[in-house]
């Protein structure tokens, strides 16, 4: 039995600095420390990485009930809240790094982006929707919202298909990764069905 | 057909020959603020052409280059598209290293009245070298400015005498998964195929490519020969060509060929057609370091800004319809 205080002074800990790793490496790269680059087109690999870890963190929230019946105890719920708001803050910035470095602002394009091209339209859609359940994810709106709150945060099975959808679109030919998300994604929502029976 | 020089080079603007010998030593004395970029660009660490890369002899430069900067060697050789190395952009780098350039022999068929296989000597060598800085578009919305060393591919095309027959020429890319490890995955229709019109393959700006930054093709970059067909979409300038067709019908071509609605035969560059999935109105020029980091977005040019010398190709031709 893992006691409440390893898990609040030593585990937790340990999984918010695993959850900055990425972003610490990319900033290490983006300073350009010891030698480090993102290489030629540094928007595009700021944008892509974000993307993806935020994509890989939401996964991980997924993955903490299903665990939490494998293994018939209930710390993976306390990582559950953590993993969501790191792949929340991954995917805001890579929003942000769309909206700021890639399209520099340039609200015309972004809109035309969103309204015609489909995988963006979907990205986009996801993140909104990310938005109400990271404001909803303290334990104050929990309390407030009562029953409501686990309907709403029901919108994560949503917003991770959407994102996987997303990923699924845009990439040009090889989809061999995002099939890999895709696949990561049934195995976690299809537990969760079979679980239901 | 009249050809006109670059509208935006004057013969007084061409850099004499010795500044240009010494144009990175200029450049850096200049600290020339590169496209859009908020520092001035450092040559010096990255742009050092490594000494593994055998130097062109005699070449000369060409008036039909852009006067804009090019991109770094690094960013050149370090940034690639080559599916036959994998898929992603530094895959090309890290996975070529196996490949043997040489020898090298392409075989010419069709319709022609020389036909046969031909050593990378005779192919190449009857042809004085010229360097040519062309300005570079990816299918994909990114762009570079590289100063591509090759000879004008309808000059090597007259010498095996195509007939009245050949209305469009066909290349194919080497096929050889032991050393392209890209190529044991089926992500596209291996081996790579292209083909341009027969006009499009005399035009003097296709080019016919042996090298860049006056040194050998690197292996990432296509080596041993490849083209350059600078007003075009990157897909269409074949890597490590093995096979040269003169055919009467329109050769299949291997992007088309996995995704027909999103890649057309001509592919020539066109702000005004997107790809189905994203604009190609606008480009990122390809720029490294944290100072390049807000760079904005530049407009594409029809035809990559080649207009003036290639729209005549495409007269009475419909350009949303034939992307």
């Amino acid at each position: 039995m893992v006691d409440q205080r390893r898990i609040r002074l030593f585990w937790r800990p340990l999984a918010h600095l695993a959850c900055a790793l990425p972003l610490a490496w990319l900033i290490l790269q983006l300073a350009e420390v010891a030698g480090l680059s993102l290489g030629p087109n540094p928007q595009l690999v700021i944008r892509d990485v974000l993307g993806e870890w935020g994509l890989r963190l939401l996964l991980a929230t997924l993955a903490m009930t299903p665990l939490r019946w494998l293994t018939g105890k209930p710390w993976p719920l306390q990582f559950r809240r953590l993993l969501g708001l790191w792949s929340f803050t991954y995917l805001a910035l890579h929003f942000v790094t769309y909206f700021f470095l890639d399209r520099s602002l340039d609200l015309q394009v972004i809109v035309e982006d969103i309204a015609k091209r489909p995988y963006i339209t979907i990205g986009f859609l996801a993140f909104l929707l990310m938005i109400p359940l990271a404001i909803t994810s303290t334990a104050g709106w929990r309390r407030r919202l009562g029953p409501r709150w686990l309907e709403l945060h029901k919108l994560v099975y949503l917003i991770a298909v959407l994102g996987c959808w997303h990923f699924y679109w845009l990439v040009k030919k090889d989809v061999r990764e995002p099939l890999v998300y895709i696949a990561v994604l049934a195995v976690l929502l299809g537990f969760r069905l079979w679980k239901r029976r | 057909m009249l050809i006109g020089k670059a509208r935006d080079i004057r013969s007084s603007e061409i850099t004499p020959r010795d500044v240009f010998l010494d144009r990175r030593a200029l450049l850096r004395t200049a600290g020339f603020a590169g496209a859009g970029g908020l520092l001035p660009r450092v040559l010096a660490a990255d742009d050092a052409i490594p000494e593994q890369y055998r130097r062109l002899k005699a070449v000369r430069k060409s008036p039909l280059s852009t006067k804009e900067a090019p991109n770094s060697f690094a960013e050149v050789t370090g940034y690639n598209n080559f599916y036959e190395f994998g898929t992603g952009k530094e895959d090309p780098a890290a996975e070529s290293g196996r490949f043997r350039p040489k020898p090298w022999k392409v075989k010419v068929d069709g319709e022609a009245e020389v036909t046969g296989t031909f050593d990378y000597d005779s192919i190449v060598r009857p042809h004085a070298l010229e360097e040519r800085i062309y300005r570079f578009r990816c299918v994909e919305a990114w762009s570079m400015v590289i100063p591509w060393v090759g000879v004008p591919l309808g000059d090597v095309l007259k010498r095996y005498k195509p007939t009245s027959k050949a209305r469009y020429v066909a290349f194919e890319t080497v096929l050889r998964p032991e050393e392209m490890p890209g190529q044991k995955y089926p992500v596209l229709d291996w081996p790579y195929v292209e083909g341009l019109t027969m006009a499009e393959a005399m035009h003097p700006l296709t080019l016919l490519v042996v090298g860049v930054y006056g040194v050998e093709l690197p292996n990432q970059n296509g080596a041993p020969l490849r083209l350059m067909v600078p007003w075009k979409y990157g897909f269409k300038s074949i890597k490590s060509i093995v096979r040269i067709s003169f055919t009467e019908k329109q050769p299949p071509t291997t992007w088309n060929l996995a995704a027909p609605g999103e890649y057309g035969f001509y592919a020539n560059v066109n702000p005004e057609v997107d790809h189905p999935r994203w604009s190609q109105a606008t480009e990122r020029r390809v720029s490294s370091g944290f100072g390049s980091l807000f760079n904005a977005r530049q407009p594409t040019l029809p035809f990559n800004g080649y207009a003036d010398q290639v729209a005549s190709l495409y007269k009475g031709l419909d350009l949303v319809r034939n992307f």
